[in-house]
């Protein structure tokens, strides 16, 4: 539990991060920027970023909304709130100690 | 906001499924779209139905969303088999139904607290007395200038509060022609108060309204009677009624929740007590005395203060009344000790008389509902075995025990709330129904059946106990299944009949059980409904009549005179009383001046012709003359002549009332008559004429009288509207109070009989109903099981009678197991019913044979199809479909 907790939780960091720098972005753009920032955390599956994303989203940290793009596609774009800067701010000050 | 969004999306868990896929699919679409092969990008991304399973539980609650598949699974599979599913929701409804109303009835009348303050230190008086013969009997009436002394006694450790015992008193708004009757209770000022409770109008009654008698003419209405009557008036304050003599000013209207202090009579008006005349009068017992404690104050040393006062009180109303009594009945008397009991839930004589027969209601229809449970089990058991494989199958792809008892636990939950819904719309209907039918209709119960957490907390109770009761057992037992042995079909087939045939005994016990009971209290109602009276009560009407003064005999007759011409009146004569209403006249017996009798008679004043009326028969000497007086003359019952003459001849005997030392001649001996109650033994009962004079001969008024009327007609109810407005016209020197057929007045002494034997029957219906359902089930299910095994033995020659042996033999032993255990608790549980049951002995053949042979027809009843079905079984076509 607890090394999944931890893996859970630097994943949670990770997408916090990604998604403080640049707004509105969907999984899959999500998955590339945690790839280039490191490459160990996705991967096994690329799709065990969706359940984390789920989660993040039901804790209140990121909210989601469907948008629909030029070629017509769905895509759901994330978006940091409030409680999720301050979730971020909590979790970089526990990160630097 | 986050639980909120969670449970939303458990709801719509569909839609969820979707926007999850549809995410997933746009990432698929991106990652191609940058150029990866679709293959790899699938590949890549993992089993995305995993990923969904994890997702799916991160936006909803899983316990929630299993519990929702599970309602919606169990849902269909009780649709699947709409008729039985019906059928055994429709049972266990009746039966949570019946107990949900007998809660309702049980605690409106004896568990709910009265909406007062601390009602928790509420005591009311009582002492078990043979002051008015036969066995001793609890009272709890009191004389006013007792309760005085005792008020003082305790004055600093509790409030004593003296009420009256509500009566139906006449009353009117406008002039005397318009009167109505109205439920009237004397009350001590302090009552309201010590109560704390608020008025909904004007005031209340308090202290400085009790001060002096007949100086406070105002009254306090009940809030039920201020809607229902006076059609919530607000203007009441001004208004005024006249009621014995007093014009009442309205003083206020009670709180809405406040009805008195008696359960199963809604008191419409309290006025104080010093209105009533009997404040001052040493002998009338007319209040009833509560005790409401002060804090941190015991009630035993509160009743031990009472008791001085209490003792000499009876001393002096001893010397009093008894003086010429007999010395054993006198210390008796003075030996009555006074108690305390708690009155939080009120006190009222329906508690006493219905509280055995509500508890022995209660218990059959918990058992009713018992034998309804059993067979709701057996079905279950019986749907389990059609489903070993589905459970086999759910166990292997990795369900846990857990996880399949919930889901066979979710679909109990359904056939028990649905049939809680179902129960408690007959509950609504049936509580009222019974109620109804408590009190004779001329003093109709009134009980208060509110619906709040009380009822609604026994129902949820009781819904989820019976969902445990029935769903446990099959679903511990379908869950702890072994898919290896399940799907090769190994089980042992024999283990699932085993826990059925144990059922099919405990309904079996149950039913002998209900049916014993039922039966018992069916012949007590017949025995005391056909029980000869030794009085005609056909086309008989009592009048009862009360004079405005108090009048001498003559002025009485002068108005049975007006009576006889009425059309269609046969004959009048003239009593202190109906026979049957439960009012006496007791008194010591001294013969030839002998000491006074241990024993009682009893007296009843009658006009000539009274016996005529009656059509009590005479057996020697005569009638009351017209100008025969009391005390003079008597004509005695036949238990009179044996009990204080030992059978002699009585004709021209004397006998003396021991107390008043009144002396009588008797001139005439009749037959029998029941004089206050129908059970027990014939008392001995003297007949004195309604001529009544004093000590020098001048006649002696009287204020009360009743009127007993002989119609011509079938019906004499019909004479009624005459006789209560035509005759007074004539004379305006009283009125008319009750009017009643002794038909009436005989059928409630048996109101109680009747109910409890109606509602046992009717239990004992349903619970042969789903006994003899649950039997047919059970034998049903077997024979299914066994199909293979019964075509083969009819195929080698088995004759059709030892297949149905082979089909029954369990079955039946286990009936007659049951039957047996049901018998040995009926015969001990008897004991504790025998005071609502009358010359009926539980050991009795006729009572142990009733239900024997009822059990027997229904289980050959329930046999018949099931063997008729396995005897039909044929084997070649059994075979082939193997």
């Amino acid at each position: 539990m607890s090394q999944t907790g931890s893996l859970q939780g630097s994943l949670d960091l990770l997408v916090l991060k990604i998604l403080s720098r640049r707004p509105k972005l969907h999984g899959y753009a999500i998955m590339t920027a945690i790839r280039d920032t490191s490459g160990e955390v996705l991967r096994v599956e690329e799709g065990s970023l969706y359940p984390a994303l789920h989660r993040m989203e039901e804790a209140g940290w990121i909210r989601a909304e469907w948008t629909t793009k030029e070629n017509g596609r769905r895509a759901r774009m994330y978006d940091l709130t409030a409680a999720g800067k301050k979730q971020l701010a909590l979790r970089s000050r526990g990160g630097t100690q | 906001m986050s639980l909120w969004s969670r449970i939303v999306n458990g709801l719509r868990a569909d839609r969820l499924n979707r926007e999850i896929d549809e995410e997933f699919a746009s990432h698929i679409d991106e990652a191609i779209e940058q150029g990866r092969e679709p293959l790899e990008a699938r590949r890549a991304f993992g089993s995305a139905l995993r990923q969904r399973e994890s997702s799916r539980d991160a936006r909803l609650i899983v316990w929630l969303d299993s519990l929702r598949a599970d309602a919606v699974f169990g849902w269909r599979q009780l649709m699947k088999r709409k008729v039985t599913s019906a059928a055994a929701i429709l049972s266990l409804a009746l039966a949570i139904g019946a107990c949900t109303s007998a809660f309702r009835i049980v605690d409106a009348l004896l568990l709910r607290p009265l909406p007062i303050y601390a009602p928790e230190r509420l005591y009311s008086c009582y002492h078990t007395s043979i002051l008015l013969g036969g066995n001793p009997l609890t009272l709890d009436g009191y004389e006013y200038p007792m309760f005085r002394q005792m008020r003082a006694a305790v004055k600093d450790q509790a409030e004593l509060i003296a009420v009256s015992f509500a009566s139906r008193t006449d009353l009117t708004y406008g002039s005397d022609l318009e009167m109505e009757k109205g439920y009237v209770q004397y009350v001590s000022g302090s009552m309201f108060g010590s109560f704390g409770l608020r008025p909904a109008l004007g005031r209340l009654l308090t202290e400085a309204d009790d001060l002096t008698p007949g100086a406070h003419p105002y009254a306090v209405l009940s809030y039920d009677y201020w809607t229902r009557r006076l059609g919530g008036d607000p203007k009441i304050l001004e208004r005024t009624f006249r009621m014995g003599g007093n014009l009442y000013e309205i003083a206020g209207v009670a709180p809405p929740e406040f009805a008195g202090v008696e359960p199963g009579t809604v008191t419409d008006i309290f006025v104080p007590t010093m209105m009533n005349p009997g404040v001052t009068q040493l002998d009338r017992s007319w209040i009833r005395i509560l005790v409401h404690l002060k804090p941190g104050i015991a009630a035993e040393s509160v009743r031990d203060r009472l008791r001085p006062p209490f003792q000499a009180f009876r001393t002096g109303m001893v010397k009093r009344r008894f003086a010429g009594a007999n010395k054993e009945r006198i210390n008796k008397l003075l030996s009555e000790a006074l108690m305390l009991e708690p009155a939080g839930a009120g006190i009222s004589r329906m508690q006493r008389d219905f509280h055995q027969p509500l508890t022995a209601l209660s218990v059959l229809v918990a058992l009713v509902l018992l034998i309804a449970c059993a067979n709701i089990a057996n079905l279950m058991t019986a749907q389990a075995a059609s489903r070993t494989r589905e459970m086999a199958l759910r166990v292997s792809i990795g369900a846990g025990r857990w996880r399949l008892l919930q889901l066979m636990l979710v679909e109990s939950a359904w056939l028990a709330t649905l049939a809680s819904a179902i129960g408690w719309a007959f509950a609504w209907w049936s509580a009222p129904f019974i109620v109804n039918r408590i009190n004779p209709p001329i003093n109709p119960a009134r009980l208060i059946l509110s619906v709040d957490w009380r009822v609604l907390g026994f129902t949820a109770v009781l819904t989820l106990a019976v969902t445990c009761l029935f769903g446990l057992g099959p679903a511990l037992r379908t869950s702890g299944i072994k898919p290896a042995s399940a799907l090769k079909g190994g089980e042992d087939p024999h283990s699932r009949g085993r826990l059925m045939h144990a059922l099919i005994a405990v309904q079996t016990a149950f039913c002998f059980l209900v049916l014993f009971v039922s039966g018992l209290f069916v012949a007590t109602f017949d025995r005391l409904s056909n029980q000869p009276t030794g009085f005609s009560a056909e086309r008989i009407l009592t009048v009862d009549a009360e004079a405005k003064r108090t009048n001498t005999p003559v002025f009485w007759e002068q108005i049975a005179e007006r009576m006889r011409s009425v059309p269609g009146v046969e004959k009048v004569a003239l009593a202190g009383w109906p026979l049957l209403r439960g009012d006496a006249t007791i008194g010591s017996i001294s013969v030839d001046g002998r000491p006074a009798s241990a024993e009682l008679g009893y007296f009843l004043d009658v006009s000539p012709e009274w016996f005529d009326v009656m059509k009590i028969g005479l057996i020697a000497g005569r009638d009351f003359r017209q100008d025969e007086k009391d005390p003079g003359s008597a004509i005695v019952s036949e238990a009179f002549a044996k009990q204080f003459f030992h059978g002699e001849n009585v004709i021209g005997r004397y006998f003396e009332k021991a107390e008043s030392r009144e002396r009588y001649q008797i001139v005439g001996l009749v037959h029998d008559v029941r004089y206050r109650d129908v059970r027990g033994p014939m008392l001995p009962v003297a007949y004195v004429p309604f001529r009544w004079v004093d000590a020098s001969g001048a006649p002696k008024p009287k204020r009360w009288a009743t009127f007993i009327v002989r119609s011509a007609i079938a019906n004499p109810e019909s004479l009624a509207p005459a006789l209560r407005q035509e005759v007074p016209r004539s004379n305006g020197a009283f009125q008319v109070g009750n009017i009643q057929t002794q038909q009436e007045i005989n059928q409630s002494h048996t109101v109680r009989e009747r109910l409890l034997a109606m509602l046992a029957l009717f239990f004992a219906v349903v619970a042969l109903l789903l006994a003899g359902v649950g039997l047919y089930g059970v034998l049903n299910y077997s024979v299914l099981q066994r199909r293979k095994e019964i075509g083969i033995r009819v195929a080698i020659g088995a004759q059709p009678g030892s297949i149905a042996r082979l089909i029954t033999a369990d079955a039946l032993s286990m009936v007659f197991i049951g039957a047996i255990a049901g018998l040995t608790i009926g015969l001990i549980s008897a004991r504790s019913i025998t005071s609502l049951v009358y010359q009926v002995k539980a050991t009795d053949a006729g009572v142990m044979a009733f239900p024997v042979a009822v059990l027997l027809a229904a289980v050959l009843l329930a046999a018949l199809p099931a063997v008729i079905h396995a005897v039909r079984i044929d084997p070649a076509q059994m075979l082939r479909s193997e």
